[in-house]
C-alpha cells in the first residue's frame, strides 16, 4: 500500500488500481460460507461501493448486494448545528442479518462518520460482522476506529484535507491533498 | 461523505402561507428521507432531535393529529412533554401568555400547538424563544396537515404542477382547505372548490385568484385528478348553512354514481375524521381510490420533517 506524499496521491488509473487491490484484499479476507453486502456511505461511498460490487462479479461471478447508507441523523453534532444537514434516503434493500457487512467510504479521518454509520447500520439490523473498506486512510483520528482496508494511507498535516472525486458524482477520478 | 446544509429559513411553521415553493419542496423532500425510517423493519427511532424537549399544546380535541406529532418526535428522539388544556390553570383563569411565560421556564425547544384562536400561535411566537408549530388555529390553517397532502399527492403522481383538484364541502369553516389552497397554487396545482354557495366564501377567490368556484360537483368531477372531501363541521355551525344534512348529502356527497362520473385514476382523499354517509359514502371512503388511509401514514413523516427542519439554529430568520 503506498504512502502517499505530495499533491496528487491518485490518479484515475491509481484509483482503478486501487480499488482492484481492495477488491482482491477483499476476497482474500472474507471466508468461503460468508454472506457479503456492501453499504456505501452516502454521498462518496456509494458509487465506490457499487464499483467495488461490479470488480466482485468479474471475479467471482456472484453478486454482491449493494446498499446505501445516510448517516446525517446519527452525527454527533447534529443538534449544535446551523441549518439542517440535508437528509437523503438510506437504501438497503436486503437483510442484514448473519451478512457480513462492507461499510464503504471514501476518506476515514477523525472516525465519526463511521461511529454514526455503526449506530445506523445497527438500527438496520443485526449483521453477522462488520468490516470497513475506504479508499484513502488519512491521519487525525478522533475516536478509537481503524480501516480494515484502504486504497492508500497518508500522513498529512493539520489545515489539510484529503479531496476525493468520482466520475458519478464529480466528472473526474482523483484523490488530492488540499490546503483547507 | 456530504454535509450538505440547507438553512429552512423559518422559524416557525405558523402556516403555509409565509413558506416559498422551495420551502414547501425542502419539507417534501426531507419527508421522503423520514419515511424510510418509519418503514424500517428493525428500529424506526433516529436521534435527530436527541436532547431537544418539545411540548404539545393541544387547546382543541385531537387524536389523529396529536397521535402523530407524538409518534414523528418520539421517532426523532426528543423529549416530550404533554400539556393537556383540560386539567391545566387556564381553567383557573390563567392566560395563554402566562401559559407561555411558565412553559418559558422550562426551556423547551419546539412547542406544537392547537388552539381555536386564529393567531394564537403568532402570539405564542412573540412572547417565546420556542419554535412554535401550528397544529391547527380555528378555522384559519392547518399546515402540517396541508403538507401532507401535498406529500401523498406527489407521491402518488410524481408531481404537484398541473395537477387539478377539487376541494369538496365546508369550505367556510376549514381550516384545512386554507392552508392547502396556499399550497396548491403556489406549487401549480389547479384547484376547484365545490360546495353549496353559503359554504364557499366568493371573497376567497380575492386571495386566491387563480382557483375556480363551483356549486355543481357532478360538473366538477369528470376534469379532476383528485378530489378532496372535507368533513362538515357541524361543531363549527356548518347546520345554519345548509337546509338539512339529506340534501346536502344529495349534491355534494361523494358516492359510488358521483365515481362512476371521475377519471378512472382519480384519486380521493379527506382529512378526518370522516362523516360517513354524510359527505362521503364507505363504499368510496374504503374504495379502491381513497388514499385517505395513505394519508394518515404519511403524516408521521412530514411532521418528522418539519420537526426537524425547525430544530436547528436558522440562519437569517424569517417568520
Amino acid at each position: 500500500m503506498p504512502e502517499a506524499q505530495g499533491p496528487c496521491p491518485m490518479d484515475p488509473g491509481q484509483m482503478d488500481a486501487a480499488l482492484k487491490r481492495l477488491a482482491a484484499d477483499l476476497m482474500a479476507r472474507l471466508r468461503s460460507e460468508e454472506e457479503v453486502v456492501l453499504l456505501g456511505i452516502r454521498s462518496r461511498g456509494l458509487p465506490l461501493a457499487e464499483r467495488l460490487a461490479i470488480l466482485l462479479r468479474a471475479a467471482t461471478g456472484a453478486q454482491v448486494p449493494v446498499g446505501s447508507l445516510d448517516i446525517t441523523l446519527y452525527r454527533d453534532d447534529l443538534t449544535e448545528m446551523v441549518g439542517s444537514p440535508i437528509v437523503r434516503p438510506t437504501e438497503i434493500p436486503f437483510t442484514l442479518k448473519e451478512r457480513t457487512v462492507v461499510l464503504v467510504d471514501d476518506v476515514l479521518y477523525t472516525g465519526r462518520t463511521v461511529r454514526a454509520a455503526l449506530d445506523a447500520l445497527l438500527d438496520h439490523g443485526r449483521p453477522h460482522r462488520v468490516m470497513l473498506l475506504v479508499l484513502a486512510d488519512r491521519s487525525g483520528r478522533e475516536l478509537p476506529i481503524q480501516a480494515d482496508l484502504a486504497g492508500l494511507r497518508v500522513e498529512i498535516p493539520p489545515g489539510h484535507r484529503v479531496a476525493v472525486k468520482l466520475k458519478e458524482i464529480d466528472g473526474e477520478d482523483s484523490v488530492t491533498v488540499e490546503a483547507c | 461523505m456530504t454535509a450538505e446544509r440547507y438553512v429552512f429559513p423559518h422559524k416557525h411553521l405558523l402556516g403555509i402561507e409565509p413558506l416559498s415553493p422551495q420551502d414547501i419542496t425542502a419539507l417534501l423532500d426531507q419527508a421522503r428521507a423520514f419515511e424510510e425510517v418509519c418503514e424500517r423493519p428493525s428500529i424506526k427511532i433516529v436521534p435527530a432531535l436527541r436532547k431537544k424537549l418539545v411540548v404539545n399544546l393541544f387547546f382543541e380535541n385531537s387524536t389523529r393529529t396529536r397521535n402523530s406529532f407524538e409518534i414523528a418526535e418520539k421517532r426523532l428522539s426528543a423529549e416530550i412533554i404533554n400539556f393537556d388544556a383540560d386539567t391545566s390553570s387556564l381553567n383557573k383563569g390563567e392566560t395563554l401568555i402566562d401559559t407561555a411565560m411558565n412553559l418559558e421556564a422550562m426551556h423547551p425547544d419546539l412547542i406544537v400547538m392547537r388552539h381555536s384562536a386564529p393567531g394564537a400561535h403568532a402570539l405564542l411566537a412573540r412572547h417565546m424563544k420556542a419554535s412554535i408549530v401550528n397544529a391547527g388555529d380555528g378555522a384559519h390553517e392547518h399546515p402540517t396537515q396541508a403538507l401532507l397532502d401535498a406529500y401523498t399527492l406527489r407521491k402518488h403522481f410524481g408531481k404537484l404542477e398541473g395537477l387539478r383538484v377539487a376541494i369538496v364541502g365546508d369550505i367556510r369553516n376549514s381550516r384545512v382547505v386554507r392552508s392547502n389552497l396556499w399550497l396548491l397554487t403556489r406549487m401549480g396545482a389547479k384547484v376547484t372548490l365545490v360546495g353549496p354557495p353559503t359554504l364557499v366564501p366568493q371573497e376567497m377567490k380575492a386571495t386566491w385568484p387563480s382557483i375556480d368556484i363551483s356549486h355543481d360537483f357532478d360538473a366538477v368531477i369528470p376534469k379532476q385528478d383528485a378530489i378532496m372531501m372535507l368533513r362538515a363541521q357541524f361543531e363549527r355551525g356548518t347546520g345554519a348553512y345548509i337546509p338539512g344534512q339529506g340534501e346536502y348529502s344529495r349534491f355534494f356527497q361523494l358516492n359510488p354514481a358521483r365515481m362512476q362520473r371521475a377519471k378512472k385514476d382519480v384519486v380521493v382523499l379527506h382529512p378526518g375524521p370522516i362523516n360517513r354517509g354524510l359527505e362521503i359514502t364507505s363504499e368510496v371512503a374504503d374504495g379502491p381510490r381513497n388514499l385517505i388511509l395513505d394519508q394518515v401514514t404519511n403524516g408521521v413523516p412530514v411532521r418528522m420533517a418539519v420537526l426537524y427542519l425547525l430544530s436547528h439554529p436558522h440562519g437569517e430568520q424569517v417568520p
